[in-house]
């Protein structure tokens, strides 16, 4: 690992000032020389790759501020601090029973030893895990922009068929933002310039000609907060992952589902797709399809072609847009059948 | 008695826990790069980032101005040493530091010396290298390549088995199977980092590295350092995990020596678990043609096994399983062949049951396409194909209790509620999915040599070379000594893991219970002869008890009729404290050089298929319940129920550990296992525990061993058939067919994910 220099500020503003110069701005923040670390478990493992490369961390786990370490319930919202632990916030009953895809999406990632560490933020801006982009030696637009990608015609199994591009088909491995994504999350974010508030899909963004560019983050800001409204989807909600064993492992496919019902019509539906996408994603042709339609197997069918109709597959993972749909399938009619 | 600790049945020996049970649970068994040493320094692999070609360049400037930097070891250090050899105690004849030549991904080409761990690691990812590369040849299909016939290049493979006149036979069936299987490039990933501890004292070298080989090591690695191996020593007491990657010794531990005596400090390196993945052996990938003719009455006429397996350019590595797929069932007639294909690629290696893990793959998974086409049940079609003697050379099976195997497991599974028609049974929205295979291991011995010694107040003390790497072997040894010297096994320390002890062979090939078993028992018989003589003389306190014949319990030697006397009384006759006897065992069967070959660190092994007068196996029969999602198709196994015979079972609850272990091992090749190889580079790219899956607890349900009772006196005094191997082997092939089963599509290919089952 390369030597850094490890800060721990005790405020958000004084983290943010620490980590502004005039070049803050203009790279994107995993390319900054100083970064912040939450919990450590995706920022620390790339540090030894060789792959995360900062010159300075500073270490959010100090800042004073309770309210980052706070999960709030009202009647319409839930919001959690960004240093909140993955594992407390999949352990919360508020959460489960108010929006059981949320706690779902949390549980069913990493391992136990894993959400204990990693925070609400840090799980969100957690890196691709492409095998290319992790190994310093191959080709990589995301870690090296221009110098190619190395997955396009090598192993890919395990990368993206929706929102690809001819630089980068990285998949986005996170489950939680899938239900974020679906549930018209936002996030409070705060720099140099001030505070934001964002909707949580645009957040990331796709990898088109500059895959290095994840997010809309500069280098100096920090995600506060996250903001789950309540809805009368949010308790109808599912979150369905498949993957090659039952447990620590990254989805192949997952589907983030949450339904508003009116007897077997669809009155409201949201999904998120995981597994199969660049980056947290949206499927709102699927969403268009069902809207006001008798839940059905056809019905939820025609969704999931929908959903894939721009699919993109590369030699090893064309098996994800079939998977794919019918992890849609499953997951909307096991929404539908469950009992609230 | 619990689940873990089965109640022995007949030649069963009792379930007692493992002596270092405590240690391992509690952290306190220190594992060799855990060994506190004074003025350690660290070292850091740097490896190739190409498959083939030269380093035309290394750029050292940078690693160098790393601080805490000691010594950098590359091209022209290693010179005065001998290049490694390729063989069962070397892993491969490449010496990365004494030629440029780049033959694989991930080959070493220096180690960095540093004050710290972290040091250490920075510099050796500052290294560059420049290189002259070629386009590699990856694997089967890759241009490049050359295949060469695998019999007689390698004493794994003397020649193809064959028996009968093959082709008039397969022209001939009536029902015929012909189909290809693959399996795929494994690494052992054990959970014990590779490391490797070097310091001199003098001319004196200690090595502190996890080995299943430690006189075999002591040998290779004076040769490569022209030292006398009287001042090379082993030392490898706990292993965590080895599965074979730790038997042969790989060309690090030669260079870790070197920057030892440089520095003039020990040196410590750890190899990191993505570096493992090049520096290491590994299990190649096979293909595999079976073609099974048969009567419509379910009799084979034709056997034949055609192999094909991957190894690097320079080195024959061969498993060639066919030796045992050829002996299986009564075929009438059999042809089989093995062919080597070379490609840029490290030398593969033993990895547990390293022929039958494939090659009884292929055939089973073929049994059951058979057992279809034949419209039979596949455990029948066994039991009509069940062999009185071996079809290749005529010679009985010392024992085989194979249907017995069969007619317990399929008891206890329920076999008998399956339907035997594809896709017919469900549970929800499950397909639900039952199948099941044979498990056969080759059943051998080697030289072995061991001390014992009992003092007047009953300590006994085991030593042997031997090496526990997870199976129980300390355990099991320090019991027999326990049984024949009658004393607690509280009473009785084994110490194991040193070069510097009588020397055991190869932890490998499952002979290490039997081998090592029938060692110490014969010690222990020569303490019992010196001890009943003096007991029974004209002045010990059982004189006169005649020709009665003598033994030992409780502390005490006994005589038939009753009469006892007390171990001290007989040490005090005696006027000695303590008895200690040196054994040396040699198998039926060997050569007069056997024991000399031992003490050289190249034992005979004897048994399997080598044997005049009989073949020696052990056999398990497994059955497995998957259920496969209709809609997504992820497959998940909640039950597997595997029966197994091999002859004494020294003590159930290591055997059922064994034997579970293997059976989840095959679980995991079935479904999880596979290092991807990047086919353009030839380079690995899942180099780590998140891409290289294996089953995680939650994969794993019901698992339930059935330890079958078996008499064999003709395998080896100890009466011992090895298991360590035997539980994977099967389990991959009875996956496969329980996937047929639930969905009806039949699966060559392992491992067996979604994608094959989602279309
Ligand atoms: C073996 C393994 C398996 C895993 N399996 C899964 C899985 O199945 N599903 C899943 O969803 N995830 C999985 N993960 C990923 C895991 O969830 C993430 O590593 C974790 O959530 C990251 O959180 P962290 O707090 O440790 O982030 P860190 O590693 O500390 O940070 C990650 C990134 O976010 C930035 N950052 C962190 N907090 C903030 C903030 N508040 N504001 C601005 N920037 C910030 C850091 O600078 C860094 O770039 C797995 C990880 C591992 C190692
Ligand atoms: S897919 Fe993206 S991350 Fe992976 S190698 Fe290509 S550019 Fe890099």
């Amino acid at each position: 690992m390369r030597p850094f220099v490890y800060e721990r500020p005790t405020s958000v503003s004084a983290a943010v000032a620490m980590a502004s110069h005039a070049g803050a701005g203009h790279v994107p923040p995993t390319a900054a020389d100083t970064q912040f670390i939450a919990g450590g478990t995706n920022l620390a493992d790339y540090m030894k790759l060789g792959v995360g490369r900062p010159d300075r961390l500073l270490d959010l786990n100090t800042l004073a501020e309770p309210a980052l370490r706070k999960i709030r319930t009202s009647d319409d919202a839930i919001r959690f601090g960004a240093l909140v632990r993955m594992g407390e916030a999949a352990d919360n009953d508020d959460v489960r029973r108010r929006c059981p895809l949320l706690a779902d999406s949390l549980k069913l990632a990493a391992s136990g030893q894993l959400r204990n560490m990693a925070t609400l933020g840090g799980n969100v801006l957690q890196r691709t895990r492409c095998e290319y982009f992790r190994e310093t030696s191959w080709p990589c637009n995301k870690r090296e922009p221009g110098s190619g990608c190395a997955a396009m015609e090598g192993v890919n199994r395990q990368h993206a068929v929706l929102g690809t591009s001819d630089s980068c088909i990285a998949t986005y491995h996170g489950d939680f933002a899938q239900a974020l994504i679906a549930l018209d999350a936002t996030v409070d974010i705060e720099g140099r310039r001030g505070k934001r508030t964002l909707a949580f899909a645009k957040l990331h963004r796709l990898p088109g000609e500059t895959p290095n560019i994840e997010t809309d983050l500069a280098a100096d800001e920090i995600i506060t907060a996250i903001e789950v409204p309540l809805r009368p989807w949010s308790g109808r909600s599912r979150y369905l992952k498949i993957r090659d064993r039952e447990s620590y492992a990254f989805a192949l496919a997952s589907a983030a589902v949450a339904l508003d019902m009116e007897g077997q019509t669809v009155r409201s539906v949201r999904i998120g797709l995981g597994g199969v996408a660049t980056v947290p994603w949206r499927a709102v042709a699927a969403e268009d399809a069902l809207q006001g339609k008798v839940l059905d197997e056809a019905a939820a069918q025609k969704a999931a072609d929908a959903a894939f109709a721009d699919a993109r597959p590369r030699e090893h993972n064309a098996f994800k847009i079939p998977l794919g749909k019918r992890t849609l399938v499953r997951a909307l009619l096991e929404t539908r059948d469950m009992k609230v | 008695m619990n689940q873990a600790a089965p109640a022995p049945r007949e030649n069963q020996g009792d379930p007692v826990v493992r002596i270092d049970a405590r240690l391992k649970v509690t952290g306190q068994a220190s594992y060799p790069a855990d060994i506190a040493t004074a003025n350690v320094a660290y070292g850091a692999l740097a490896t190739s980032s190409i498959a083939r070609g030269r380093v035309s360049a290394l750029h050292l400037q940078d690693a160098r101005a790393v601080p805490g930097v000691l010594d950098i070891v590359t091209y022209g250090d290693m010179d005065k040493t001998d290049t490694p050899k390729f063989g069962n105690t070397g892993a491969s004849s490449i010496g990365p530091l004494h030629d440029k030549t780049i033959f694989h991904d991930g080959q070493i080409i220096a180690l960095v010396v540093a004050e710290t761990f972290e040091a250490a690691e920075e510099a050796a990812m500052l290294i560059r290298a420049d290189y002259d590369d070629e386009q590699p040849s990856a694997s089967f299909d890759s241009k490049g390549t050359s295949t060469e016939a695998a019999a007689g290049k390698n004493p794994m493979l003397k020649e193809d088995a064959k028996a009968g006149d093959f082709d008039a036979a397969w022209a001939a069936a009536a029902v015929k199977v012909d189909e290809r299987y693959s399996t795929p490039t494994q690494h052992h990933n054990p959970i014990e980092l590779f490391s490797t501890t070097a310091m001199w004292q003098g001319d004196q070298l200690t090595i502190h590295e996890p080995s299943q080989n430690v006189t075999g090591w002591k040998m290779e690695l004076a040769r490569q350092l022209k030292l006398d191996p009287a001042n090379v020593r082993i030392i490898s007491p706990y292993i965590g995990g080895a599965f074979g990657s730790k038997g042969p010794m790989t060309a690090r531990t030669a260079i870790v020596a070197v920057a030892a005596r440089r520095i003039g400090r020990p040196v410590r390196c750890v190899v990191s678990r993505m570096q493992a993945f090049g520096a290491q052996t590994y299990r190649a990938e096979t293909r595999h043609r079976i073609r099974i003719g048969a009567g419509k009455d379910g009799r084979i006429t034709a056997f034949g096994h055609e192999g094909w397996e991957v190894t690097s350019r320079p080195d024959p590595y061969v498993v060639g399983g066919t030796s045992a797929t050829a002996r299986m069932y009564n075929y009438g007639s059999v042809l089989t062949h093995v062919a080597l294909v070379h490609a840029d690629r490290n030398t593969p290696g033993y990895m547990r049951s390293p022929p039958e893990t494939p090659y009884v793959y292929a055939l089973e998974n073929a049994m059951d396409e058979m057992a279809v086409a034949l419209g039979m049940d596949p455990v029948e079609f066994r039991r009509v194909n069940e062999p009185v003697k071996e079809p290749i050379g005529g010679r009985p099976f010392s024992s085989r209790s194979l249907i017995k195997c069969y007619d317990q497991a399929s008891e206890a599974f329920g076999w008998s509620k399956r339907d035997p028609e594809a896709g017919s049974m469900r549970d929800g929205d499950w397909l639900v999915g039952m199948g099941c295979a044979t498990a056969i291991y080759p059943t051998a011995a080697a030289p072995c040599a061991a001390r014992v010694r009992l003092t007047a107040d009953g300590e006994v003390r085991v030593q042997c070379g031997s090496h526990e790497i997870g199976t129980g072997v300390r355990t099991v040894a320090g019991q027999m000594a326990a049984e024949r010297l009658g004393v607690g096994m509280e009473k009785v320390s084994v110490e194991m893991g040193d070069s510097a002890l009588p020397p055991a062979p190869v932890s490998g090939g499952s002979i290490s219970t039997a081998s090592v078993c029938s060692a110490v028992m014969m010690a222990c018989d020569a303490v019992r002869a010196k001890l009943f003589a003096a007991a029974a003389g004209k002045d010990g306190p059982l004189a006169g008890s005649g020709n009665a014949k003598l033994d030992m319990a409780d502390g005490k030697i006994v005589t038939e009729t009753g009469k006892s006397a007390k171990l001290a009384d007989v040490f005090k006759a005696m006027q000695v404290g303590a008895i200690e006897e040196y054994a040396e065992f040699a198998p039926k069967g060997s050569s007069p050089e056997a024991l000399n070959k031992l003490y050289a660190g190249q034992p005979e092994f004897h048994g399997g298929e080598s044997d005049k007068d009989s073949v020696k196996y052990a056999f398990g029969a497994e059955f497995v319940e998957v259920r496969i999602n209709s809609r997504t198709r992820e497959i998940r196994v909640p039950r597997i129920v595997g029966a197994f015979a091999a002859g004494r079972i020294m003590n159930t609850r290591t055997a059922r550990s064994q034997l579970m272990g293997g059976m989840i091992w095959g679980i995991g090749q079935a479904l999880h296992e596979a290092t991807e190889i990047d086919r353009r580079a030839a380079r690995y790219v899942n180099r780590d525990l998140q891409d290289y899956l294996v089953p995680v607890n939650a994969d794993i349900k019901a698992v339930d061993v059935i330890l079958v009772p078996e008499v064999d006196h003709e395998v080896n005094p100890a009466g011992v058939k090895g298991l360590g191997e035997l539980g994977n082997v099967g389990t991959a092939a009875a996956v496969a067919s329980a996937v047929y089963h639930a969905t009806g599509k039949r699966i060559r290919d392992l491992p067996i994910r979604i994608e094959h089952l989602i279309v």
